[in-house]
């Protein structure tokens, strides 16, 4: 295994072309799980809800464009159609589970989307089988360095889509009434709701668009990737690892993280081999932790 | 015994730009009840916290017993014998005061074993023992939460002293406590101090209550340390009353 | 003393149903063994879950790695591992009588010491964290652990490995396999029953009401944690043991590291009967295995959806669980007494709820 290793990296070292390639797919792949990432920190943040669902939104999403492109609609329509669905069904979701549970303690909403984490995926994998899916976007790729790296068209339309989202979210959060409500609500919603904010609408507006951000960002994954109904954990788990290390409110942190998120994981893939692609994120979630309690333990805190 | 359990010397700390304390230096003497005044905002908690390590000080030096301290945690300060109460009372409130009182054991010098030792004997009587001296034996077997907030102090009380300290913090004890409860509460203050051997450094807003009780008494202002003395003479300094007044 | 009358009698009818249960229901005797395991599943988590106040989602963790160390030192004590996994059960080692007893109960030693070990420095790791942090830290260190065993072809990789076969008839085998799932399930119970009833009991309730009003109290907060944890990675790491045993094959993913089964299983069955008690996660587990056992086979694929549902109206509708909610009603029953003529009209009360 180690031997194994070895020869991976000195392939990196001989050929640094693979390696700039390796650059760029984390890049592409990071920008997707920053947006997933600065979902959870808005739910987070706002609502104080841990959800263990995003992950599985996420591949709801995909799904959508999944069936969506099996009756025809091109990925790009399929877009903002996600969006427009995991908003409603995120509204949904907090109506009959979120609303219950965000004024209780912190275990009860990681549980109970833990709980909705299960029925998500169980009810993709009941409808669509728990094969390995991907979504056709019929697009070219590029060539680079004399065909050693090569850029599919639709990673770079990915990257662009994603970019246009999250201008789209900046935007929006900054200047219109909903989004000034939401940052208000997120700093003291007791505060906002003394001078008539109504937070409950905000609380069900911030899940909804945290969905719709979730089910966009799952088409860009079943463009660029692959999705199967079991996928969500891992993508839960690099949300919770972003929010972690680049903190809750951190806006260019957390896209800062994901990318660099996306590099690592990248980089790890083609070092340790993709069987521990899965353990690899984990570790890092776990490293992130650790690091964490190591700084919070210098200044006589402890991580909470 | 003269000499001082706590010294601080030139202790610093700021919150961003908010300077809190500001190169503070004072001393507990050992056995004593030393009291601790100034207005709102002048910097008390933020000491008592860096004293018993809830934040790292930005410098200077506290000293326990000899020993450099402000660079260890809340807990080990504890193990060596310095403990605070809250100025918002924390109990285990889903636990009834036997069980809270029995908690509060000392953890000094205790083996790995004593972790499972019973709890009835030895532990159970001194708990109501100390309960009884605060006036809570009758609520023993209430759960905590369910008691007044005076009630639940003297019980935070009652806990700090089950843990035998060499020094106690108290945070602003009389705070929200019926007046007439007050006159009990300084009484076993002081009986605490003289009975028990347990050094005071106590916070106070309380004018006519810390004049009776310290000996010593140190008022903080903006988080300059402004003046020390005996009671007596602090209550006719004219920096602290200006400071009270809101002059400069 | 009621509450240790009721206690003793619950004891009571719990070990002569134990021993009664295979001449009763001859035909169910694994389901049975899983039920005692499902009661220490719960009544384990409960241990940090419940008393401390730390909700691990990734206690299945030494359940698992006490799986795999009684298979390596079965296998072991008498045989290659590496070889053995390697031929993917084309090496079938015949195992005598003696060397068979003499592995498992090595293996179940080894098992229970093993993963207590394993769960220290994990402990360090995450029992720093707290509240989501370390449900979250704890999940991902389940998942982590699944994976990396995936990976490790040593120990037979994703393939599993095959664990040695019983010398006897195959009737006997589940009812040996049966006594010590219930006899350490038992032997839980009392030993928790104990574990409570100490100071340890009452510093880990304190860390559960107050974490930080325990530390500025001189509580080792860390040591206590980290105890009551490896006392839960005990008996899951011996009840993975026998699991594996009983099953007769372990793999990584669905039978040792199931973290969307038995991992949220634990947390389901401690919630729906009522954290925090002794009596709550066996009354729990109890319902739960039995409901589940008789509609399960009936829902055709829907299963795991209509589990999702359960834990989600679990947690969001009944969050106090079958005990707390009992305890609610009739509290003089559980021993609590809660006066409210010296509370409610008290002056006091007033500035408290002004000081908050």
């Amino acid at each position: 295994m180690f031997d194994q290793i070895i020869g991976n990296l000195s392939v990196l070292t001989a050929a640094p072309i693979f390696a700039v390639d390796l650059l760029f797919q984390g890049l592409f792949i990071g920008a997707i799980f920053a947006l997933a990432g600065y979902g959870l920190a808005l739910v987070w943040g706002v609502m104080n809800v841990k959800n263990l669902a995003q992950g599985d939104l996420v591949i709801l999403g995909g799904y959508i464009a999944f069936q969506l492109a099996a009756w025809g609609v091109h990925p790009v329509v399929a877009l903002p159609i996600a969006f427009v669905v995991m908003f409603a069904f995120g509204w949904g979701i907090y109506v009959l589970i979120i609303r219950r549970v965000v004024e209780r303690d912190l275990f009860t909403s990681l549980l109970a989307t833990f709980g909705l984490s299960l029925l998500i995926q169980q009810t993709l994998n009941r409808i669509y089988g728990p094969e390995v899916q991907v979504v056709e976007s019929g697009l070219g790729s590029r060539e680079f360095a004399d065909g050693l790296m090569i850029v599919p068209d639709v990673r770079i339309l990915s990257l662009v889509l994603a970019s246009v989202l999250a201008a789209g979210i900046i935007v929006f959060m900054r200047y219109s009434r909903m989004g000034q409500a939401i940052r208000a609500t997120s700093q003291d919603a007791r505060a906002a709701r003394v001078l008539g904010i109504d937070t409950d609408r905000v609380y069900a507006f911030t899940y909804a668009l945290n969905s719709a951000i979730c089910g966009a960002t799952g088409v860009l994954v079943a463009l660029i990737w692959v999705i199967q109904p079991f996928y969500g954990i891992v993508y839960s788990i690099r949300a919770f690892i972003i929010v972690t290390a680049a903190g809750l409110g951190n806006l260019p942190g957390v896209i800062f993280t994901g990318f660099g998120l996306g590099i690592a994981e990248k980089y790890s893939d083609f070092v340790l081999g993709s069987e521990f692609a899965i353990a690899a994120v984990v570790l890092f979630l776990v490293f992130v932790l650790i690091w964490r309690q190591i700084q919070m333990y210098r200044v006589r805190q402890v991580v909470r | 015994m003269t000499e001082n359990i706590i010294e601080v010397r030139n202790v610093s700390k700021s919150y961003g730009g908010v300077v809190a304390n500001h190169d503070i230096s004072l001393d507990v003497p050992s056995g004593k009840i030393t009291g601790l005044i100034g207005p709102n905002g002048s910097g008390k908690t933020t000491l008592f916290n860096s004293v018993v390590g809830y934040h790292p000080t930005d410098g200077g030096s506290i000293k326990f017993e000899g020993q450099e301290i402000s660079e260890k945690r809340v807990p080990d300060i504890a193990r060596l014998g310095m403990l605070r109460t809250f100025q918002q009372t924390r109990i285990y409130s889903k636990m009834d005061c036997m069980d809270n009182m029995q908690i509060s054991v000392s953890h000094r010098g205790r083996s790995v074993f004593d972790m499972f030792s019973s709890r009835k004997g030895e532990i159970a009587d001194r708990a109501e023992v100390l309960l009884e001296f605060v006036g809570l034996y009758s609520k023993r077997n209430l759960i905590s939460g369910e008691l007044s907030f005076g009630q639940q102090k003297l019980l935070e009380f009652a806990m700090a002293l089950m843990n035998e300290p060499k020094v106690l913090l108290l945070d602003e004890p009389t705070a929200g406590i019926n007046p007439t409860l007050i006159n009990g509460l300084i009484d076993r203050l002081q009986r605490a101090n003289e009975e028990f051997g347990v050094t005071l450094f106590v916070i106070e807003h309380n004018m006519r209550v810390i004049m009776n009780l310290a000996q010593h008494i140190y008022c903080l202002a903006h988080g300059e340390m402004l003046a020390s003395g005996q009671p007596d003479e602090l209550q006719n300094n004219q920096l602290v009353i200006d400071a009270y007044l809101g002059a400069h | 003393m009621t509450a240790r009358k009721l206690d003793y009698s619950i004891f009571t009818f719990l070990i002569a149903f134990g021993i009664l249960a295979p001449f009763l229901f001859p035909n169910f005797v694994t389901q049975i063994a899983v039920m005692w395991m499902m009661i220490l599943f719960a009544s384990s988590w409960d241990t940090a879950g419940g008393q401390m106040g730390y909700n691990s989602l990734g206690n299945i963790t030494f359940f698992g790695v006490g799986m795999y160390i009684s298979a390596v030192v079965q296998v072991g004590m008498f045989y290659d591992v590496a070889e053995y996994t390697a031929s993917f059960g084309a090496i079938k080692p015949v195992f005598t009588d003696a060397q068979y007893y003499k592995g498992l109960v090595f293996g179940l030693a080894a098992a229970g010491v093993g993963a207590a070990l394993i769960s220290i420095p994990i402990g360090l790791c995450v029992l720093g964290l707290r509240g989501p942090y370390f449900a979250i830290g704890t999940l991902g260190v389940a998942v982590a652990v699944a994976e990396l065993v995936s990976a490790w072809s040593y120990v037979g990789a994703g393939a599993g490995i095959s664990m040695p076969v019983y010398p006897g008839p195959a009737g006997e085998g589940s009812l040996v396999f049966y006594s010590l799932m219930f006899v350490l399930t038992i032997g839980c119970l009392f030993f928790l029953r104990w574990l409570y009833s100490t100071q340890f009991g009452l510093a880990i309730n304190a860390i559960r009401d107050d974490e930080d009003k325990a530390e500025a109290m001189g509580v080792h907060t860390t040591l206590y944690k980290s105890t009551a944890w490896a006392f839960a990675a005990f008996f899951l790491g011996i009840s993975g043991a026998i699991f594996g045993n009983m099953i007769g094959f372990i793999e990584p993913l669905e039978v040792a590291f199931p973290t969307a089964t038995f991992g949220i299983f634990m947390v389901a069955m401690s919630l729906l009967g009522g954290k925090g008690t002794l009596w709550g996660p066996v009354i729990g587990a109890i319902l739960f295995h039995i409901v589940k056992e008789l509609t399960w086979s009936y829902m055709e694929g829907m299963q795991w959806i209509a589990l999702g549902a359960i834990i989600i109206v679990n947690i969001v509708y009944f969050q106090q669980g079958l005990l707390g909610w009992a305890s609610d009603r009739w509290p003089a029953a559980f021993g609590l007494i809660v006066d409210k003529s010296m509370t409610a009209d008290d002056r006091d009360g007033d500035a408290r709820e002004a000081a908050e």
